[in-house]
Formats: C-alpha cells, structure tokens, sequence
C-alpha cells in the first residue's frame, strides 16, 4: 500500500510499504477514507519528539471502512468508522475509570520502558506518533491496523458525510475535554491561547459549556476572524500586550480559566522564547514555553489551567512561585477520546458543533509532503489538511 | 547497617546487604497490579507451561511432577536451562522456588499475589535472587542486549498482565515477520 513516512526532520514522503495485517485477535483493518495532519504531527515533522525511526508512518487522525476483521473485534466489514487516536484496552483500572489515554496495556511492554524512564510511567499506545508511544503505524496510509477495535472505533450512520466526523479522531475531544477541564462557573472568561483547529474547538467547547465570555489569542488574522465566528473576543499578540489586554478585559481580576492550545513550539519572538530556543538547540531544554508561563501568569487568583498543547520534555523558568501562590489548578494530558464519543458524534448529528469550518485544503495521500509543508509554512490560510487516500491528484 | 526501619520491600533497599537478604547475588523485584481476581492469577501462574506465552526468553517449560519443573531460556550470550524445584506454596498467595543443583543460573525466587485495594485485582510482586551468569560482565552485556533479568522480569510482569486483563499481548510486530536487526 501507499503510505506518508517519517525520514527526518522536514523530510516525509509518501512510500510503498507492505499492507497491514491482523496480529490480535481484537484487531481490524480500516481502509482509510479521510485522515487528517494535526498540528502535533508538525512536531513530529519538525523533530522535537524523540524515537521516530526512518520509515514510520504519520497519522493519528483517521477514518474509513472496515475491510478485515479479527475474531474479538466487534466491528463489522463495511462499517464506516472514525477511530480515536489513543488506543486503549477497555479492561484495565485506567480505562475502567475512562481515562482511556492512561490505558497499561496499548503500549507493547518493548516500548514501556523509555517512558517508564523520561516520566516516571510508560506511555499509552498512540497511532503514528513515535517507538515512545508504542510505535503503532498511523493512519496516513491507504490501510492501517487497528488494535482494540472493539472498544475504540466509534461507527459512523448513513448520511454523515467524513469531513463532519473526521475530527472525532482527536481534535473536537481534544478541544471538548480542553474546555471541560476548565471546570467552567456561570459568569466565566475563558481564555484561549492558539487558535489552530484545537483552540477553535475549545472556544465552540467553551460556550456549549457555559462560558460566559471566550477570549482567543493568536497571531494569525484569518484564525483569529474564525474564532471570532464562533463568538470569541481577540488578542492578537502582536498587536497587543496580552497579559495587560487581558487583565483590562476582565476587570482587572484575570481570566476564570486559561487553555494552552498551543504547546511545545510557541511561536512568537519573547524573550524567554528566544532563551529557550537557545536551550532546545544546544540540547540543554527540549520544549519552549512561552505560552505556558503566559498562561500561568495570566490566569486569575484561584483559576484552573488547562493544557491540550503538546509538551515532551522539559522547561526552564517554570513560574511554579505563581502557580503556588495563586493557587492555581492545573489539568492537562492527551485526550481520554473514547470517553466524548457518543455525545460529540450526536452533537455533530444535530449541528450543534460545526467541524467543517476547519478544514482549509482536501489533497490526495500522494501529495502528503505539499500538505505538511503547507501547513508548517502557511498557518494564516492553511488551517487543516484533509488527505484523501481515493482522491485523484490534480494535473 | 543492615537493618531497616521503613515499610519498603528489601529489594529496594539502598544497602547491598539488605537486599541480600533474598539470597546470594543479584537481587530484583517487581510488582504489577492486574486487574483480575486473585485466584485465576495464581492459577495461571501454579501451571508454570502457561509463562511461555508471557515470558519472551523462555524457550521451553517442562512440568515433571507436582514440585519440579525444567526451563530452558535465551538469555545473554547464550541459552540457559535449568531445574527448578518448588519450596514454598501456598494457593492464591505464593510460590517460592530454587533452582536445583548443576542449574545454569543459580537463582531463588518468589513469586506473591496480593489483593490490590478496593476492585483494582490483584498486586503481583516478583522478588529473585539469581547469580549473573558470567558475573559483572555478563550482566553488563545483558543489560545491553536487554535480557538483564531485572528488565525481562518487568516486562514479563506487564505481558502477563496484558494478557490476563486483555486476552492478547500488545505488539506492532506480525507473527511472520522478520525481527529488525
């Protein structure tokens, strides 16, 4: 089959490689219909996540028809699915308590030991991201193994067309679950950092969970006039002092609650910013963090933090003094996808949620490479790339 | 000082001569909680021809009677075999065992199952003395080839709890296919 793989940083490239097969019982086979690039995969693509190897295959936002089938898996061939990117085993004490991105028993027991070392835990199994996380094939591909199909891949009824549903794979959890670590109040400010497709669900989130105000931060003017759409006030960073804007536009008391969509790569040129860079490149830090002392900083007396963003390794000049002294709360971790699924596939079913808005190209696999140069190229006008394995390419 | 105070297991202890006290030679322990009751662990565990499945190095076990058993297993620099021989065993709570005269590695070993708090299954702690085939060295080379005992034993532990939560053992790898060198 035909499939985007990892060779280095800036270098993916779209490989014939050998089909996957059924290894588990509890396993399926997806033929891939739709299947995204995600902001996090550019973390891969620009090299701050350890452990790829020459030949692993992207992708953990992913969707299609089910075309094979182990004896354990409850799925039936011709299903439409849309699969969540954690992988989780339904059984054990984490899944049992639905935090499904702490599942024991995704990651194969060869790959546990490099988390057991960097956090204390191993990791969970993930698609496409990494040996650190199982090093599981992605979904960028024409087919792609699925483990666990019985607990995981949520189906999809006639007449929801993929570009709607594909976003249940990561992104809308991810902003929900952004939004519901909030613990939103009547009355809350809610402040976004990172308008990418996660901060715009978050914002959506937000207000369907009683946010009575939505600040979105950014320096993108086309993301920014799209979370505006969705009823969000702006700070556009570089027009703007954000931690004054803030703190004016709230009364002086800071936001209720702050989500970092943003992550490992904050862009922008901050002082601390630069230091970490500095840092990153001469291996002595592995993550800049400019977003996240912002946050901290910004977040009212009491507030809750919320971290969606991507963090891998290590910051420096951690404001934990403010953290204490303001007695913040601070919830964060990959998404517990499988735990949203049922109620966001019916929000979408009753256009609650609108999930279309994002996708801002529709490509081939073949063109793959184009995409994630696009998209870490062109963040104004490239929101999200949708691959379509089926799509014939332009002439 | 050889004695302490605190309720940690020994072999965690900082001084070689508390942990010692397992037996002679290396010492490592490692504990699980599998969410499972803790008779069927046990249960899996007494018939000693289930570990194939969960325990990578060993090539073969052979049960010869109610106490004693044969194992061959791949370890560092070599394949390993050796009789063992049940001194200690008390159903749903533990096995001890020795390895008999003339064993490849010398090792003692004790297996327990406890009962995890409240619905989480059952806590399964391994504690093994064992004599590093080929001493310093030999475990140098082990822990580069990652069979040192102390890593196959966690990961072991965790392949047992796969499959007893899951019924299958997570892999990215087919069954046919051939291992990257």
């Amino acid at each position: 089959m035909r499939a985007l793989t990892w060779h280095g940083k800036h270098d993916v490239r779209v490989d014939t490689v050998p089909d996957p097969e059924i290894i588990n019982p509890r396993d399926a086979i997806i033929r891939i219909s739709s299947t995204a690039i995600c902001g996090s995969d550019l973390h891969l693509y620009d090299a701050f996540i350890p452990t790829l190897q020459a030949g692993d295959i992207l992708g953990h936002e992913f969707m299609g028809e089910v075309v094979e089938t182990g004896p354990g898996s409850t799925l039936e061939k011709g299903q439409r699915v849309v699969v969540p990117f954690v992988i989780a085993c339904g059984q054990c004490f984490f899944c049992g308590k639905q935090q499904y991105s702490a599942c024991a028993n995704s990651i194969p027991v060869v790959n546990a030991d490099l988390g057991q070392e960097l956090y204390g835990h191993p990791m969970t199994g993930l698609f496409g991201y990494s040996h650190l996380t199982g090093g599981y094939p992605g979904g960028q591909a024409e087919y792609v193994r699925v483990p666990f199909s019985d607990v995981g891949p949520i189906v999809i009824p006639d007449g929801l067309e993929d570009d709607k549903v594909l976003f249940l794979s990561d992104i809308l959890p991810t902003g929900w679950m952004a939004a519901e670590n909030c613990d939103i109040e009547p009355g809350d400010t809610v402040a976004v950092w990172g308008c990418g497709p996660v901060g715009l669900f978050a914002v959506q989130s937000a207000f369907k969970l009683g946010a009575e105000r939505v600040i979105a931060i950014d320096h993108f003017p086309h993301r920014l006039e799209l979370a505006e759409r969705f009823g969000a006030e702006t700070i556009n960073f570089t027009e703007s002092d954000t931690y004054h804007a803030l703190m004016e536009m709230t009364g002086g008391i800071g936001p209720d609650a702050c989500i970092d969509a943003v992550g490992l790569e904050s862009h922008g040129l901050f002082l601390d910013n630069v230091w970490d860079q500095v840092k990153v490149s001469t291996f002595m830090g592995t993550d800049r963090a400019h977003v996240l002392r912002q946050v901290i900083i910004a977040c009212r007396k009491g507030g809750r933090v919320s971290l969606p963003g991507v963090y891998g390794g290590f910051v420096d000049k951690f404001p934990i003094g403010a953290l204490m002294e303001k007695g913040l709360q601070v919830k964060s971790g990959q998404t517990h996808v499988q735990r949203y699924l049922p109620k966001l596939l019916e929000m979408i079913g009753e256009g609650e949620v609108d999930t279309t808005f994002v996708i801002s190209h529709r490509l081939p696999l073949e063109q793959a490479p184009d995409g994630y140069k696009m998209f870490k190229e062109k963040q104004n006008e490239c929101t999200k790339v949708v691959l379509k394995p089926g799509m014939a390419e332009a002439a | 000082m050889t004695e302490v105070t605190d309720d940690a297991p020994a072999y965690v202890a900082k001084d070689s001569d508390v942990r010692a006290a397992l037996g002679p030679g290396s010492v490592l322990g490692h504990t699980e909680t599998i969410n499972r009751p803790r008779s069927e662990v046990y249960a899996f565990w007494r018939d000693f021809a289930n570990l194939q499945r969960v325990m990578e190095n060993v090539t073969a076990v052979q049960v010869i009677d109610g106490t004693h058993s044969h194992w061959a297993v791949s370890g560092p620099g070599g394949d390993y075999e050796w009789d063992a021989v049940i001194v200690a065993d008390e159903p749903d709570r533990l096995i001890e065992w020795e390895s008999a005269e003339g064993a490849d590695v010398a090792h003692r070993g004790r297996i327990e199952f406890r009962d995890a708090p409240a619905g989480r299954g059952c806590w399964v702690t391994a504690a093994i003395a064992y004599q590093p085939p080929a001493g310093f060295i030999g475990k140098a080379v082990a822990k580069l080839t990652q069979k040192e005992p102390n890593i196959q034993a966690r990961r072991d532990l965790r392949r047992l709890k796969q499959y007893l939560e899951t019924g299958e053992i997570a892999t990215t790898t087919p069954p046919n296919s051939v291992p990257p060198s």
